[in-house]
């Protein structure tokens, strides 16, 4: 790992938003903190697995790095550069380089666009005049049909339209992805697949990943280091091997104990 | 792996059909007017003046709907009528669709200060009562079919803001716009390419509502002698007449009054027919 130069480094990162439940009649919002000055890097070529319960701050992370919001203080350095306080023109190379999938497959594809235009928009916003021949070379990398191109996002199921989500974002030919709770929605068998499907592409496209989850045996499965969030503070970052083999806080012992066992009668399972 | 989905069909339903008809209907009698006419509608005959419709005693065959005070044909006015009902309908509906739709999904997805002079403005607008609100304008202005448009516009712009600005700010929340802002798109064609598809069906089932409203509000701006030359046949003025001999002729404001009825109803209807129809998202 030593002598890697990180694609992503994440220094002392901030973010507060109003909280809009403490509200006062007149005047703004209080501000809650979100991140508590996070410092973390993501080298090149690996595999990040972010895991946290609901309400640890993993999404806010997420929209922070790739930047849907500006946090209140710290750096995001991306290839050698601060985006944190960028404005959208200044974003515009960075927003070539880094790409996002979503969580829920049917909020992140616009229900009135066909599959060629959700995939290849993208491509031809950032001017690439070969964007539907490249759209449809991206449904064949997830492994969907040409004849899905006209089809719309209600016409698919919950796996197939994670895989256009992926299609998406892999047209781009991106450095970096995170992928945001992506299995979660899916039933289990469409899980394997697209897991299976992303550890391929990471491998075959040489791409950075953050992949943000609850689920611990996805993490293990799929990620070089894990980074433990609890309440928007870093509790743990380490390898997989470290972390799994020999975690060092509470809170990682703990989430590791919640992981369901496939057979009752094998040790450490409780009743 | 293709399934069934993108094979199901749904039908027309009844209501889309009956209430389609109906407008079909009306829209025909606007266009052909002068041709299908039976009689002018400004032709006055004292002679065949109160001529009851064609099932009652003591009918004229040449009159089927029969003739108001001053013998002029009640069909005929009513096809008439149709014409300056459905311009206003259409010219009103669509001008106050765009303006109140555009402010709607400015302030609904850029929010901040747009919104709140937007907002505000709405809401002091909406204080107005807006019966009153037309008679003020249209004094101002002058009677005439532009003005009942302006009118129409100027004070119902707030029906749409309100609607698509919800709708906007519901949009704007998904995940396909934040995908769309990694991708590095425009605000504006975020707005135009992305949102703007989605708010559509809501745009389309107010603006058939819109128009519905838009013929009422002609009829009542008839009715009070504010809309154009009190000899224009307009189903407004019509029911304003026949108000006044109801007693010995109540032909004349029965049936503008059943057809103006039939029209607003169709197109409600038309719209939740369309909305059912038309929108993937429900299925």
């Amino acid at each position: 790992m030593a002598g890697e130069t990180p694609l992503i480094r994440v220094s002392n990162l901030c973010v507060n938003l109003p909280d809009m439940t403490r509200k006062p009649l007149f005047g703004r919002a209080p501000l809650l903190a979100i991140l508590h000055d996070l410092t973390f890097d993501i080298p090149a070529g690996s595999v990040l697995g972010v895991v946290g319960q609901s309400g640890s701050g993993k999404s806010t992370l997420a929209r922070a790095m790739l930047r849907l919001i500006e946090p209140s203080s710290g750096q995001i350095t991306f290839d050698g550069q601060d985006i944190a306080h960028f404005d959208e023109a200044a974003l515009k190379p960075f927003r070539r380089k880094a790409q996002m999938i979503f969580q829920d497959p049917m909020s992140s594809l616009n229900p009135r666009h066909r599959v060629e235009r959700i995939v290849a928009t993208p491509l031809v916003i950032n001017g690439q005049n070969d964007a539907r021949a490249r759209a449809a070379e991206a449904l064949d990398l997830v492994g969907l049909s040409r004849s899905f191109l006209t089809r719309y996002p209600h016409e698919l199921s919950g796996g197939q339209r994670q895989r256009v989500g992926i299609a998406r974002a892999i047209a781009m030919r991106p450095q970096f992805i995170l992928a945001d709770e992506i299995v979660s929605g899916l039933d289990v068998s469409s899980q394997a697949q697209v897991l299976n499907l992303l550890e391929r592409l990471v491998r075959e496209l040489k791409l950075t990943l953050a992949f943000i989850s609850h689920d611990l045996s996805v993490i293990r499965r799929l990620c070089t280091h894990v980074l433990v969030l609890r309440s928007g503070r870093i509790v743990e970052h380490a390898t997989v091997e470290d972390v799994f083999g020999n975690p060092q806080a509470a809170y990682t012992r703990e989430l590791m104990d919640a992981i369901p066992l496939p057979d009752p009668d094998q040790p450490g399972w409780k009743a | 792996m293709p399934d069934g989905r993108s094979a199901v069909k749904r039908r027309a339903s009844l209501r889309l059909w009956l209430s389609g008809s109906w407008l079909a209907l009306v829209a025909l009698a606007a266009l052909l007017a002068p041709w299908i006419a039976p009689h002018d509608p400004l032709a006055q005959d004292l002679f065949a003046g109160r001529l009851p419709p064609f099932f009652a005693a003591g009918a004229d065959p040449a009159y089927l709907l029969g003739t108001d005070s001053l013998g002029r044909d009640v069909l005929s006015r009513i096809i008439h009528g149709a014409r300056i009902a459905l311009t206003v309908a259409l010219m009103a509906g669509v001008a106050t669709a765009l303006l109140g739709s555009l402010l709607g999904l400015l302030a609904g997805y850029l929010r901040g200060w747009t919104d709140i002079v937007i907002s505000r403005l709405v809401d002091i607008w909406m204080a107005f009562p807006p019966v009153l609100f037309a008679i003020l304008l249209i004094a101002v202005i002058g009677t005439g079919l532009t003005s009942i448009i302006v009118a129409i516009v100027v004070i119902d712009w707030t029906r749409f803001c309100r609607v698509v600005r919800a709708e906007a700010m519901n949009q704007s929340k998904m995940d396909y716009v934040a995908s769309a802002t990694i991708a590095g798109q425009g605000r504006a064609s975020i707005l135009w390419r992305e949102i703007g598809p989605n708010v559509l069906p809501t745009i389309a089932a107010l603006l058939t509502l819109e128009m519905g409203i838009a013929v009422i509000v002609e009829a009542i701006l008839s009715f009070v002698n504010l809309s154009i030359s009190t000899d224009a046949p307009t189903w407004g003025g019509m029911i304003a007449e026949g108000r006044t001999s109801i007693h010995q002729a109540w032909w004349v404001l029965v049936f503008p009054l059943v057809v103006l009825f039939l029209t607003v109803l169709s197109f409600s209807q038309l719209g939740e027919g369309l909305k059912d129809r038309f929108d993937p998202v429900l299925r």
